[in-house]
């Protein structure tokens, strides 16, 4: 492979719809890394929200486009552990049995990657010259952090963000609550979830959340707002891109 | 054979797709169990006997250590007068042949929770995880391990094993079956049911004391 | 007891608003999680041993009849009595059949999940038998008339004040006139009238934490010693188990002796492990001279060989509870069952009734933390997955999920369409929000904005931002 991998992102429709910096970011950090990089047009949403729901009929039916509009790249990377996940591990399972689809799917789900561990593992890359007076604290996706083994690469990446103190909270690892359409099929758990995790991440006093998923970062910032706390939060990949102080919050006042 | 038995084997054979298992299969499956395969242990450097001993009293056992088999009666004495009890207890059958002192009234056989503190020999004591290996018994009633609120127990330190494999294969090298009880007991009873707080001496002994013989060869 | 799965959601908000279990349950869960972490931690073969108690599980679960028929077998030659149930109807009759030829009058019984999963113990008060459950936080939940909340720690959802108030209420007839608040003096006045019991009882059920199929033995943990008391007092011990509690051998238990204690309570070792192997022997002085185990099956060979064998290896330790975040938040009652949290919420779709309990595998983030403590590596979030899959195919899924899924999937597949209607939601978002920078209320999102606000967008989507600026 060339030391300029062509990469598409994975742009995924949080990111799309909520938050576009998020993926502005992830182009400037991939080009940084040295990739070259598309963002192919024909481009949706991985299929999680069927896939989740048990209606593998329609996540396999989003799941084929997605395939074949991602696969002449040499690595499809998305700003997300969960939509990685989704790509990387459930595609294969979803074509498990299907002669042609299954090579397909693992052949594929081989060059898929979270955006952070991609940077670190595969591009071995390091922010340079990027600043960010505050204190934060991270929250661990459960996708990435569990179906990925993402948790060194984002900390070895913020590391290197100088002004920047990160303050690990208690229960890091442990879910937000968001779990896609769990948190509206279920709002009261999800809530009673996202006070615990908004519960921990004020005992660290930090100023700024970060985290690698946008719903995650969205139900954290949601509960935040509806309680008028001021903590801001951030995708990892704003921070890492410069935008630490550029960008309001999630959910902040322009 | 009842019919119930048939229906459950009959749904198991059919759930996994074959009918009764071939010889062949027995075969191996017979020489499975024959083989006693042990599987990953838990691997430690320390000396096994102070393994046990510190892993025992981490698990709010006491021990004390005597010279030799001659020391233990006094032990017990010792034991007995240090937590005010009165100079009784239960012993096992199997420790008739001790010489205990005669102001201490010793009750051979089986309790019924009447006494307070009970003694009784081991077949092992593990240095993996601190346990005591006890079997029931004609020498060694059951019931002395779990009804008094104190359980002194005699370990000879060649009784001491590393794990528990070890002690299957003790137990398999008395050529007999299983005794009825084979109590792995790691200090003394516990529940942590309010609040998980954790509180000794739920419905078994409130203390386990265990007298490390240093001299002690072969079992009590 | 009363199986309530299908109240799901009024559960839910019932447990949510109780501020006694809200309490208990904060207090509670972070324990196991720290002490379990610290056990695995100390020792470098754990993964090692997860992966060994998985295989011994799977290669037992391939030969299951055989290794039951030697179970058998090796209990009949030790003198004692095999008895097998279909179903639960078959494993209550059972029990109640020994009870009654052993005229008993008081039933010590140690915890058994069997027990709960059959509603042993009002089959056996229906029939007249005293019944008293020994595990302490049993004895609570009895005394309370609540069903187990935990399946290690049945109690735990009840605080100190309420224990100190069910025995100041069922103990004073015993003699106990004062109202004791501290954990030890309660602990000692149940250990008091709990002994009374275990000595005049004639018959003791106990579950088992395994079978072991060459020595014919049942196996016990327990930290109280309750067990044992319950196994070796009265005239007759009988064992409850489902079938898939068999082992080969005490080499292939000791394993899972070692992942269960540390997953359970973070312990190397529980204080009472026992093996116990037939009735008593000719000239031992205590121990029953009956023995009987029931083997239940009651659903468990309709699991078995299939896509969801794999929670037949459970061995009830309670860690994917303790790690699971609607557990946390909920307890065990609102599941509905005896089995809850995530081993609950697969076992009682398949074991009771998918459609009653359709809830369960969808109240669940698919956060992977169960699987990932899980010590005999049962896939968890899979498995719920593939129930859903199962409610989706069985039409159970409710219509409004079946719609938006339909809908979504349009549009998913229609990109041109996608985008069109992803720069319209942004945009109606927008305005909506102005520059608040979130909404508290949004139409068709009463679910989100019932505790949060929902963030707006920033700007027009990506990928019309992108096109704009690609193509200046």
């Amino acid at each position: 492979m060339s030391e300029n991998p062509n990469v598409a992102l994975f742009v995924t429709c949080l990111v799309d719809l909520m938050r576009p910096g998020v993926g502005f970011a992830s182009v400037q950090l991939l080009e940084q890394a040295g990739c070259r990089v598309t963002v192919p047009r024909e481009q949706t949403c991985c299929g999680q929200p069927a896939f989740n729901n048990g209606d593998d009929d329609d996540a396999r039916a989003i799941a084929r486009r997605v395939i074949a509009a991602f696969e002449p790249f040499d690595h499809v990377v998305a700003p997300s552990g969960s939509c990685a996940g989704m790509l990387k591990k459930h595609y294969p399972e979803l074509f498990a049995g299907e002669a042609g689809w299954e090579e397909r799917a693992q052949a594929f789900a081989a060059r898929c990657h979270e955006l952070t561990s991609f940077l670190v593992d595969v591009m071995s890359f390091e922010p340079r010259a990027i600043e960010y007076k505050t204190t934060a604290t991270y929250h661990d996706s459960c996708s990435g952090l569990r179906e990925l083994g993402v948790k060194r690469q984002p900390r070895q990446l913020l590391d290197a963000v100088s002004g920047l103190q990160i303050v690990e909270m208690q229960d890091a690892e442990v879910c937000c609550g968001f779990g896609g359409t769990f948190c509206v099929k279920y709002p009261d758990i999800s809530i009673k979830i996202v006070s615990d995790k908004v519960a921990n991440i004020e005992r660290t006093a930090a100023v700024t959340v970060l985290g690698g998923d946008l719903g995650c970062l969205l139900n954290i910032a949601g509960r935040l707002k509806r309680l008028k706390r001021n903590t801001k939060v951030m995708h990892v990949a704003e921070v890492l891109a410069g935008r630490g102080d550029s960008a309001p919050g999630i959910a902040e006042q322009e | 054979m009842s019919t119930s038995r048939e229906k459950v084997l009959g749904r198991i054979r059919q759930s996994l797709r074959r009918g009764p298992l071939e010889e062949q299969t027995r075969a191996r499956l017979e020489a499975r169990l024959s083989a006693h395969a042990t599987h990953s242990r838990i691997a430690f450097t320390a000396d096994a006997v102070e393994r046990f001993i510190d892993k025992a009293q981490s698990q709010a056992a006491t021990v004390a250590r005597v010279a030799s088999a001659a020391q233990v009666p006094d032990a017990v004495a010792d034991y007995l007068k240090s937590h005010n009890l009165p100079a009784t207890v239960a012993a096992a059958p199997a420790l008739r042949g001790i010489e205990w002192p005669r102001h201490l009234t010793v009750a051979f056989g089986a309790t019924r929770g009447e006494h307070e503190a009970a003694v009784t020999p081991c077949l092992a004591a593990v240095a993996e995880t601190g346990s005591l290996v006890l079997l029931s018994g004609e020498d060694s009633p059951t019931t002395l391990n779990l009804l008094p609120d104190n359980h002194i127990v005699i370990v000879n330190r060649s009784q001491v094993v590393r794990d528990f494999e070890t002690v299957w294969q003790t137990l398999r090298e008395r050529d007999a079956p299983l005794p009825r009880a084979v109590n792995l007991i790691t200090g003394p009873s516990r529940t942590a049911d309010i609040e998980q707080t954790i509180q000794l001496g739920a419905h078994g002994p409130r203390r386990v004391h265990i007298i490390l013989v240093d001299d002690g060869e072969g079992s009590g | 007891m009363q199986f309530t799965s299908v109240d799901f959601q009024r559960n839910v908000s019932k447990a949510l608003n109780d501020p006694f279990l809200q309490q208990a349950l904060q207090r509670g869960m972070h324990g196991f999680v720290g002490k379990r972490a610290d056990a695995v931690s100390a020792v470098p073969e754990f993964e090692q041993l997860r992966d060994e108690a998985r295989d011994i599980k799977n290669h037992t679960l391939t030969y299951l009849d055989y290794y039951l028929e030697k179970f058998e077998a090796s209990v009949t030659r030790l003198g004692g009595h095999v008895h097998w149930a279909s179903d639960a109807r078959e494993a209550r009759e059972l029990v109640l059949e020994i009870c009654r030829k052993a005229k008993a009058k008081t039933i010590t019984k140690g915890k058994s999940m069997a027990g709960e999963e059959i509603d042993l113990n009002e089959a056996l008060e229906a029939a007249g038998h005293e019944v008293v459950e020994t595990d302490l936080g049993e004895y609570i939940i009895q005394l309370a008339k609540e069903p187990p909340s935990h399946i290690i720690a049945p109690a735990v959802h009840k605080t100190r004040d309420q224990v100190s108030d069910l025995f100041h209420e069922h103990h004073r007839a015993l003699g106990f006139e004062q109202r004791l608040t501290e954990v030890p003096a309660l602990v000692d006045e149940a250990r008091q009238v709990l002994r009374r019991k275990f000595l005049s009882a004639d018959v003791g059920i106990t579950g088992a934490n395994f079978l072991i199929a060459e020595t014919g033995s049942n196996v016990i943990v327990t930290n109280e010693g309750n067990g044992d008391l319950t196994s070796t007092l009265p005239r007759v011990h009988v064992v409850t188990a489902g079938i898939e509690k068999v082992l080969p051998t005490l080499e292939d238990m000791t394993v899972l002796m070692r992942v269960l204690a540390r997953s359970a309570t973070g312990q190397e070792a529980s204080t009472y492990t026992t093996v116990f192997s037939g009735p008593r022997r000719a000239g031992d002085r205590d121990g029953p001279e009956e023995y009987h185990v029931v083997l239940i099956d009651s659903g468990r060979t309709a699991i078995l060989g299939g896509e969801f064998q794999d929670i037949l290896r459970c061995i009830r330790c309670g860690a994917c509870l303790n790690h699971c975040p609607v557990w946390g938040s909920v307890g065990g009652h609102a599941y509905g069952w005896c089995y809850s949290g995530p081993m609950g919420a697969v076992l009682t779709p398949l074991l009771k009734d998918l459609e009653a309990a359709k809830h369960l595998p969808n109240a669940c983030t698919l956060n992977g933390r169960c699987e990932q403590n899980c010590p005999v590596r049962i896939p968890l979030p899979a498995l719920l997955r593939k129930l859903r899959h199962r409610q989706y195919e069985a039409r159970l899924t409710s219509a409004m999920t079946r719609y938006g899924l339909r809908l979504w999937t349009f549009l998913a597949t229609r990109p041109a369409l996608y985008r069109l209607a992803f720069a319209a939601v942004a945009r109606s978002l927008r305005v909506l929000g102005g520059r608040r920078g979130a909404l508290s209320r949004v139409p068709f999102a009463g679910g989100w904005t019932a505790g949060r606000d929902l963030p707006v967008p920033q700007g027009t989507t990506f990928q019309s931002q992108w096109r704009a600026r690609n193509e200046s």
